[in-house]
């Protein structure tokens, strides 16, 4: 069974995001065999790809790498939403702790060849003294102090140093921006999923978005590229939050950013959606990574543009009361005042007898 | 055939069959053209409607709307309007026909869009729904160049021309293309002047000052959005290089607080110019720097007074009292209509220096040095050719 291709392991596979990335990975012909690691299998369908249950948390896992013969790590681990993980204790758990047992495990492991980490653009945070594009070198301006921010930045800390330890291994840490889909459940789908968006009274924040796909073909384009390094991954473009907005057609109410920050507690409770601080601070002052280098020197190019990953994230939202074709769009009035202008190219004659008849 | 005479039949287009009376049958009525609509009122006095000389007041009315577009044959058309204005004879409860409004809304079309109103109009509702739906881009900094455009400009536009009547000199200093630096004096308690630059540049030059803004800019509800939407980035030297390197005309104000938030006994007195910081970009990008002198924007709101405690809790540089702020309330806080202006200066080269050259404060001060008193002579010099401060 185990050729001459490489060896693959995927953690993180029990999310939707994981298992169907290790799913494409298995069909690739240059990799025999992926392996899926998660503490809960996965609830879809897994393909080839052959599933372990192992917590990463504990020491497990540097026998299932030396077992299986790994050359090849994906981390896909880091979670954004404490509701799946349990609360945030565990969250915080398997996000640093579990990093730390998979990179202990890797260190020991002489075969290991190459790493690949899913990260993400919320490393950089969000405040009024962001400068609009954040390139790899830059450091966020406020350091994260709590939520997925502060794990992502800390597990980039500990991949750094595993790095330094292990020069032999290729790091490829894959920054990558907003996941959308229509698939997709994270933190800024349900928020775009809200019967009437709640936003931030005053700011129109900037917004990259990454479709799902693209992230699947990024990490695969590093599995198999093996540049080492630091890359930020978004989709082409930049919208602000009212332009997303008026594209799903999805009705907003602006208010006050601490009123909104007091509802996040009700709305997580409700299971509406989940704002945290750190989405909380990206709704109101936004963010804009540089993606020069992923071009340049990762040599990936996503095949949807942001306003692209937004359109076919709107094809699985329902259409909000104000998209247009709607009765109650007032883009369907100005659509019919310009129909019936170019109707009557010559509008004046035809009109005006209106008003002679009686008299 | 060319010059034949159009020659009307029958009763010059007059309603009635020519048996004198005043007023028409009303079949015949039902055979005058349009033109009745023009008529803004029902006169109530018939013998004054008959009058041949009621004419002209209802043709030219007619004309820029019926007239190029419509079947009516041209000669036809005022001697229709010269007899409808006979047969309206309406009681005063009959309220107003739908011709009525139809014609004044295309009057008001021809009002705001000018003859070529139809496809004006049609742009602007398609300009409405573009808006709507958000079909439009927005650059990485968050720059909207068709709201910026359309919207901001065009609504500051009279303020500049109207109230501060702005006089621009030295456009030709302005690079048509290509990265380039405006480093402008600033006052005025309020950032007028750098929205007034904005427009004077978009509709000398067609190209858009992208401004840097203090971190303060970006942390204000609305005036946050509103900045970023009309193409203002964070005054910080990734964000400057990054444009200029873009090729974009930058605007920066150095003096900052300092200088907008100055009393009024130091109008024109330039502040420390910073630390230099919009120097060293520009020597990183090698892109010119051109200085910009504005004279009037001192006197909009003369600040004489200060709050410092109460600027101090809500976190602003400063809460200004002006003669008429806040005695008047919201009428203090019009600006004064101080005339305007404003004058770019010689571009000075940043393109000959090696690369090196922004890690060398004392080149870095020299310049920077440069570029202040450039704008500080000039200021002068524009002060003494002023005739007064509203003249």
């Amino acid at each position: 069974m185990i050729g001459t291709g490489r060896v693959v392991l995927v953690t993180g596979v029990s999310r939707d995001l994981g298992r169907r990335f290790a799913r494409a990975l298995a069909g690739d012909p240059d990799v025999s065999r992926v392996i899926g690691v998660d503490v809960v299998p996965p609830h879809g369908d897994m393909g080839a790809v052959s599933f372990i249950r192992a917590d990463i948390t504990s020491p497990v896992i540097a026998k299932v790498i030396a077992k299986e013969d790994v050359d090849t790590v994906v981390h896909m681990s880091v979670i954004a939403t404490p509701n799946n993980a349990g609360g945030r204790t565990s969250m915080k758990e398997l996000n640093v702790i579990g990093t730390m047992q998979l990179l202990a495990a890797c260190q020991k492991a002489p075969g290991l060849r190459q790493l690949v980490v899913k990260s993400t653009t919320t490393v950089y945070g969000a405040s009024s003294r962001d400068p609009a594009m954040f390139t790899e070198t830059m450091d966020p301006k406020r350091l994260p102090r709590s939520g997925y921010a502060k794990d992502a930045f800390e597990v980039e800390a500990y991949v750094r140093g595993f790095a330094r330890r292990r020069p032999d291994v290729d790091v490829t840490v894959i920054r990558a921006a907003n996941v959308v889909g229509p698939a997709v459940h994270s933190p800024i789908t349900e928020y775009f999923r809200m019967p009437v968006i709640p936003r931030v009274l005053g700011f129109d924040p900037r917004m990259q978005l990454l479709h799902e796909r693209d992230l699947h073909g990024v990490l695969r384009h590093a599995v198999h590229a093996r540049v080492p390094g630091t890359y930020n991954v978004a989709g082409d473009g930049v919208i602000v939050l009212s332009q997303a907005l008026r594209r799903l057609g999805r009705a907003s109410v602006p208010m006050p950013g601490p009123v909104l920050g007091s509802l996040g507690g009700p709305l997580r409770r409700a299971g509406l959606a989940d704002l945290s601080p750190e989405l909380l601070a990206f709704l109101t002052y936004g963010r804009g990574v540089d993606t020069t280098r992923m071009r340049s020197e990762l040599g990936f190019t996503p095949t949807h543009s942001t306003a692209e990953a937004l359109a076919d994230l709107g094809t699985s939202v329902p259409p909000g009361l104000l998209a247009p074709g709607r009765a109650t769009s007032p883009d369907t009035v100005l659509a019919g005042l310009s129909r019936s202008l170019s109707r009557t190219p010559s509008g004046t004659p035809s009109r005006t007898p209106v008003g002679e008849t009686h008299g | 055939m060319g010059d034949a005479d159009v020659i009307p039949i029958g009763t010059r287009g007059r309603p009635g069959r020519g048996s004198g009376r005043k007023r028409p049958s009303s079949a015949a009525r039902d055979l005058v053209p349009q033109a009745r609509r023009a008529k803004p009122a029902a006169p109530s006095d018939p013998d004054e409607s008959t009058r041949p000389d009621a004419g002209p007041v209802a043709g030219p009315v007619t004309g820029p709307a019926a007239g190029p577009d419509g079947p009516t044959p041209t000669p036809a058309g005022p001697t229709g309007g010269t007899s409808t204005t006979s047969a309206v004879e309406r009681g005063p409860g009959a309220g107003i026909p739908v011709g009525d409004w139809l014609s004044a809304f295309q009057r008001a079309a021809v009002e705001v869009f000018g003859d070529a109103w139809e496809p004006r109009l049609a742009q602007f509702l398609a300009f409405l729904r573009r808006r709507l739906t958000g079909e439009y881009v927005v650059d990485e900094y968050g720059f909207d160049a068709e709201l910026t455009e359309r919207f901001f400009v065009a609504a500051l536009r009279p303020i500049a021309e109207k109230w501060f009547r702005v006089e621009v000199r030295g456009l030709e200093n302005i690079p048509t293309e290509g990265g380039a630096l405006v480093v402008s004096n600033h006052s005025g308690t309020v950032p007028l002047d750098g929205l007034m630059t904005m427009v004077a540049i978009h509709d000398h030059t067609g190209r858009s000052l992208r401004p840097l803004g203090a971190d303060l800019v970006f942390k204000l509800p609305v005036v946050s959005g509103l900045a970023r939407k009309a193409g203002a980035t964070l005054a910080c030297g990734d964000d400057a290089e990054r444009m200029l390197s873009g090729g974009e005309l930058v605007g920066v104000w150095p003096e900052g607080f300092k200088g907008i938030g100055k009393p009024y006994a130091d109008r024109y007195k330039l502040q420390r110019f910073g630390r230099g910081g919009f120097v060293g970009a520009a020597l990183r990008t090698g892109v010119p720097i051109v200085p910009l002198s504005v004279v009037g924007a001192e006197e909009i709101y003369p600040l004489v007074g200060n709050i410092p405690s109460l600027a101090r809790l809500l976190g602003v540089p400063y809460i200004p009292i002006t003669p008429f702020f806040p005695l008047l309330g919201p009428l203090g806080m019009v600006p004064l209509p101080s005339k305007w202006l404003l004058e770019f200066g010689e571009p000075i080269r940043t393109d000959e220096y090696d690369e090196h050259a922004a890690e060398d404060p004392m080149l870095v001060f020299n310049v920077t040095d440069q570029v202040r008193e450039t704008i500080q002579q000039t200021l002068y010099q524009l002060l003494m050719r002023r005739n007064s401060v509203f003249g």
